[in-house]
């Protein structure tokens, strides 16, 4: 299918429109969804290598026991910088930031909705991770765990303003996650090209739509533990006090109640970007594409039901825990079919055996492990003998660096052509994944073992007579077999982007329309919108009408459509570009920041906050003029 | 149903290396208890089982990766799937999870059966031990109905092999986790709850556990030694627990360690530490009445001899910084006289 053009005047006023605006107050004011999202892309994959270095450290302190490199204070903060950076600077936001990519030019929409919430959130997001990073080379690195367990993290147990550093760095990111997920699931409710029905809708595009639900419903749990946790040490509240009729282990619940769908919202994109990339390089569509989609939609609803399994140690009645093992087992049981329904695909299908291939089969193997150690986690027995050793630590790096980050890179060399309109160099690729799929195994197998030998985790070292040694030092030298790779992926990213070979729009020769336009898009995205006749519209023959016109291409317009059938509903202006997001998310930032030395930083801070809101939704004059000038009259259409 | 089996391999390991060889034993693959025994042989059905779907599932994407024909980004995509549907391939991908899901029900039944087995350990005749974890040691209040017959001991549990052990969990400051993983799973040890673990050794031998909740700056420096003797030995070790520490000899052999008596009494240790028929009753730090017979020092940290027992003494915030034990300078002979004392504290 070609897409049908606009005429060259046309086009380029359509570019003007959607452009962000040059210069450095441009900069700041930018709202794009594809600037917005390169620059959230770019600063969650800074904290994924601050938070690499972080993990070397770890390794190179227990690379042999007894180990010195860092003392018992800095591997506390050290693993809990690791976690924390990992789970809330990069894993989830990081999933959101392709999303708010990809969504709308997989769907045909020209921008994603609220696209000035969209830029706030960026903004909230970065300058929580900034405080977060700021503290630790300040000596103030957060040193409670990430799952901060109280009464460690109560004011008795740290005093110092580590663990508030550590809270408000959740209220930060949890805020731009919540902002994310209602800017995804509105544009991708109600922001559809005409004809692209629910059914219709590619596998990742489901994928961030049940990820999102789930940020928007467990999100607000953590978000309660982290504040309550503040005001316990701020203000007194004694909520989570035992010896003021507080409840320690009301934080384990509220932590996991998030804490377990978290990792689903860190794995549940990748099954898109798999579902994307088995499709282009097997030349088919995915087999069982309505079992697909169940299968997301199901693990979404049961990942609410499992997170007591984190806290099977406890002294909470058995019956219970069985249910948990029996829902931590059930989970597995559309991940399977997810997993058989691609195998399918691959079976049938004729191979094109390229990078972003390689580290989806990846996935295959370290995410089939990661899972397979989970079913024994899930068992209440075993699980007393593995919980909270580095069995662990194995299990949870099998799954999320096997479930997410591999399909992740995957997914960046698959989509990086689109982003910057050059191919990744593919041997450059190939060494990457080798360096990457080895140092990893090597990494954290011997870890499995380190746990059943009964090495607990977050343990700064360990005595010689364990003889531990040897699958440690083992794996300190599979991490650094993965910082080479990641090394070699940064240098392949660098040269490619300047001198990688033009890829044109379909360099992969895939189906979804995204592929239909030039790399990079134009900042509208599409000249024309497309009528979306397919589930796979580049690769099945064109219908007609085959695309929409008359929609405004000097200002932000934009059509609404119907949430199941995408059925025209009606037109719609979207912002243009402005300081306020990111005003107001500095303001937001001292009034965050302040709240960790003194409950009267919430009221004081309230102020600027609302003045920058106030001047966000302030309504500008010749635009006002401009929008009520473009209307017509229903009587003059009927004449 | 008693297990004889003293050495119970697991994952078909050798059985050749230890009982009671100088490291002490902290594995959860040898089972050296009735409890550990239940779990690891969960461990071997739940690890056969999965070894196995990891094997076909690795194996059938190898094949499917052999088998299928190259094409490259020109290759015009395969579209006969949406006019014609693919029955055959949905019925094996249905029967595959259908497969899988029988795969789980087993796992959860095994589970449910070794929950049960675990619940019915034999408790009579049980030794009654409330641990009680501190931020960075293990407390021991050794239960009894009759309340002269308690005593309390410090990170080392002496335990008879063959008789069951109810310990109670408590925890003073915050979230500990005991495991002693040749013996049993863990428990946590949550402060506001009480929560108890059952389980029993069967073979003599020294069994070490370490806190498994990370509980803050020295988490990783706090160790348990579990010692099971036959009950006679047991017997005997609890009753010398019970009597209170012996006073130092009479006449001229005695006159260092009186003098580190009174130097203990004097000096700050009493403000924290008990020595049972003596003065010092506090207890903010471990029991001390009979340190002696402790093989450790520091929660498993350091082995319990002259030399490092003084160290400690001097200087315990640089061999375990931020430990809850301040520094003690002291003259050498005035050290020498503690440790003259300490020594007889059998």
């Amino acid at each position: 299918m070609t897409a049908p053009h606009l005429s060259p005047e046309d086009a380029a006023q359509l570019e003007q429109t959607w452009r962000d605006p040059p210069g450095i107050h441009g900069w700041f004011s930018a709202i794009n969804h594809k600037t917005i999202s390169l620059r959230f892309m770019i600063t969650t994959f800074v904290f994924f290598v601050l938070g690499g270095l972080l993990a070397l450290a770890i390794r190179l302190q227990l690379a042999g026991p007894d180990g010195k490199v860092v003392g018992a204070d800095m591997y506390n903060q050290l693993f809990t910088m690791h976690g924390s950076t990992m789970m809330f600077l990069f894993a989830v936001p990081v999933m959101q930031a392709v999303a708010t990519y990809l969504v709308p030019l997989m769907i045909g929409a020209r921008s994603v909705a609220f696209p000035r919430m969209n830029a706030f959130a960026y903004w909230i997001f970065t300058l929580g991770g900034m405080m977060l990073f700021l503290a630790f080379f300040l000596n103030l690195g957060p040193d409670a765990g990430w799952f901060a367990y109280v009464p460690l993290s109560s004011l008795q147990y740290s005093p110092t303003k580590r663990v508030d550093i550590w809270a408000q760095m959740i209220t930060f990111t949890e805020m731009a996650g919540l902002m994310e997920a209602i800017v995804l699931i509105t544009t991708i409710l109600k922001m559809r090209a005409p004809g692209m029905t629910l059914n219709r809708m590619p596998l990742f595009v489901w994928a961030i739509l049940a990820t999102s639900f789930m940020v928007l419903f467990s999100m607000p749990a953590v978000m309660l533990a982290s504040t309550a946790l503040i005001t316990d040490r701020l203000v007194n509240t004694q909520l989570f006090n035992p010896l003021k009729g507080g409840d320690a282990l009301l934080w384990q619940h509220l932590f996991w109640f998030f804490g377990h769908p978290e990792v689903y919202m860190i794995f549940i994109p990748p099954l898109g970007f798999i579902s994307s990339i088995v499709a282009t390089f097997s030349r088919r569509p995915i087999v069982g594409y309505p079992a697909m989609v169940l299968a997301v939609v199901a693990t979404a609803f049961l990942a609410f039901g499992l997170w007591v399994h984190h806290m099977f140690a406890t002294n909470l009645p058995e019956l219970g825990k069985t249910f948990f093992t029996a829902a931590s087992l059930m989970i597995a049981i559309p991940t399977a079919l997810q997993i058989f329904c691609w195998i399918a695909t691959l079976w049938t299908g004729r191979i094109n055996l390229r990078t972003p291939l390689l580290f989806v089969l990846a996935f295959f193997v370290i995410l089939l492990a990661g899972g397979l150690t989970g079913l024994m986690l899930a068992s209440v027995s075993l699980d007393t003998q593995l919980h909270d050793s580095h069995f662990v630590v194995a299990h949870l790096h099998y799954v999320l660096m096997g479930g997410a980050v591999f399909p992740l890179f995957g997914a960046f060399y698959y989509w990086f052509p689109k982003f910057s309109g050059r191919m990744l160099n593919e041997s450059l690729g190939r060494w990457n994944f080798w360096l990457f799929f080895i140092g990893f195994n090597l990494a954290f197998f011997p870890l499995h073992v380190l746990g059943l030998q009964g090495m607990p985790r977050r343990v700064y070292t360990y005595p010689a007579s364990m003889e531990w040694g040897t699958l440690n030092f083992l794996s300190t030298v599979g991490a650094f077999m993965i910082a080479v790779s990641i090394l070699l992926f940064i240098i392949n990213v660098l040269r490619s982007r300047r001198h990688g070979e033009p890829a044109g729009n379909d360099p992969w020769g895939a189906g979804t329309l995204e592929w239909s336009m030039p790399s990079p898009p134009p900042a509208g995205n599409f000249e024309m919108v497309p009528v979306v006749h397919a589930r796979d519209p580049l690769w099945e023959p064109a219908r007609l009408p085959s695309h929409v016109s008359g929609l405004a291409n000097d200002y932000r317009e934009i059509l609404v459509t119907s949430v199941a059938d995408a059925k025209l509903d009606h037109r719609l202006w979207l912002p243009s570009s402005s300081l306020a997001p990111f005003a107001t998310a500095l303001a937001t930032t001292v009034l965050f920041v302040g709240s960790i030395f003194t409950p009267w930083a919430v009221v004081w801070a309230a102020v600027p906050v609302a003045i920058g809101a106030t001047w966000w939704f302030w309504p500008k004059k010749d635009i006002v003029e401009q929008r009520t000038g473009s209307e017509v009259s229903p009587y003059e259409v009927q004449q | 149903m008693r297990v004889h089996a003293a050495f119970i391999p697991i994952l078909g390991m050798a059985a050749a290396t230890e009982t009671s060889s100088a490291a002490p034993l902290q594995d959860a693959l040898h089972a050296y208890g009735i409890q550990a025994w239940h779990i690891g042989r969960l461990w071997n059905f739940t690890l056969g089982l999965c070894a196995l779907v990891f094997t076909a599932i690795v194996a059938v994407t190898l094949v499917a990766l052999w088998r299928a024909p190259r094409s490259d980004a020109r290759t015009p995509p395969d579209l006969s799937s949406l006019e014609r549907p693919e029955r055959r391939i949905h019925r094996t991908v249905a029967w595959a999870a259908g497969i899988a899901t029988l795969g789980l029900l087993a796992l959860l039944a095994a589970d449910v059966f070794t929950s049960r087995a675990l619940g019915r350990l034999p408790l009579q005749d049980a030794v009654n031990i409330e641990l009680i974890g501190h931020q960075w040691w293990w407390e021991a209040r050794y239960l009894d109905p009759d309340s002269s017959r308690q005593f309390v001991t410090a990170n080392e549990l002496h335990i008879p092999v063959g008789r069951p052990v109810i310990v109670t969990l408590r925890s003073d400051d915050v979230i500990h986790t005991l495991w002693v993983p040749n013996l049993h799973g863990k428990r946590d040890m949550i402060p506001g709850r009480t929560a108890t673990l059952q389980f029993r050794a069967d073979q003599p031998g020294t069994y070490r556990g370490q806190c498994a909740e990370f509980c803050g700056l020295e988490h990783a420096m706090m160790a348990l030694l579990v010692e099971a003797e036959p009950n006679a030995q047991y017997e005997a070790w609890a009753a010398r627990q019970r009597q209170p520490a012996p006073a130092p000899a009479a006449g001229p052999a005695g006159d260092a360690a009186r003098r580190g008596h009174d130097l203990f009494l004097a000096k700050s240790c009493a403000r924290c530490h008990t020595i049972n028929g003596t003065g010092a009753t506090a207890a903010l730090g471990p029991d001390l009445t009979h340190l002696a017979g402790r093989k450790t020092i520091g929660a498993g940290m350091l082995p319990n001899d002259g030399s490092h027992l003084a160290s400690w003494i001097l200087d315990p915030q640089t061999l375990k910084p931020g430990v809850y034990m301040p520094v003690n300078p002291m003259r050498p002979d005035e050290l020498h006289d503690l440790l003259a004392y300490l020594e007889t504290l059998k």
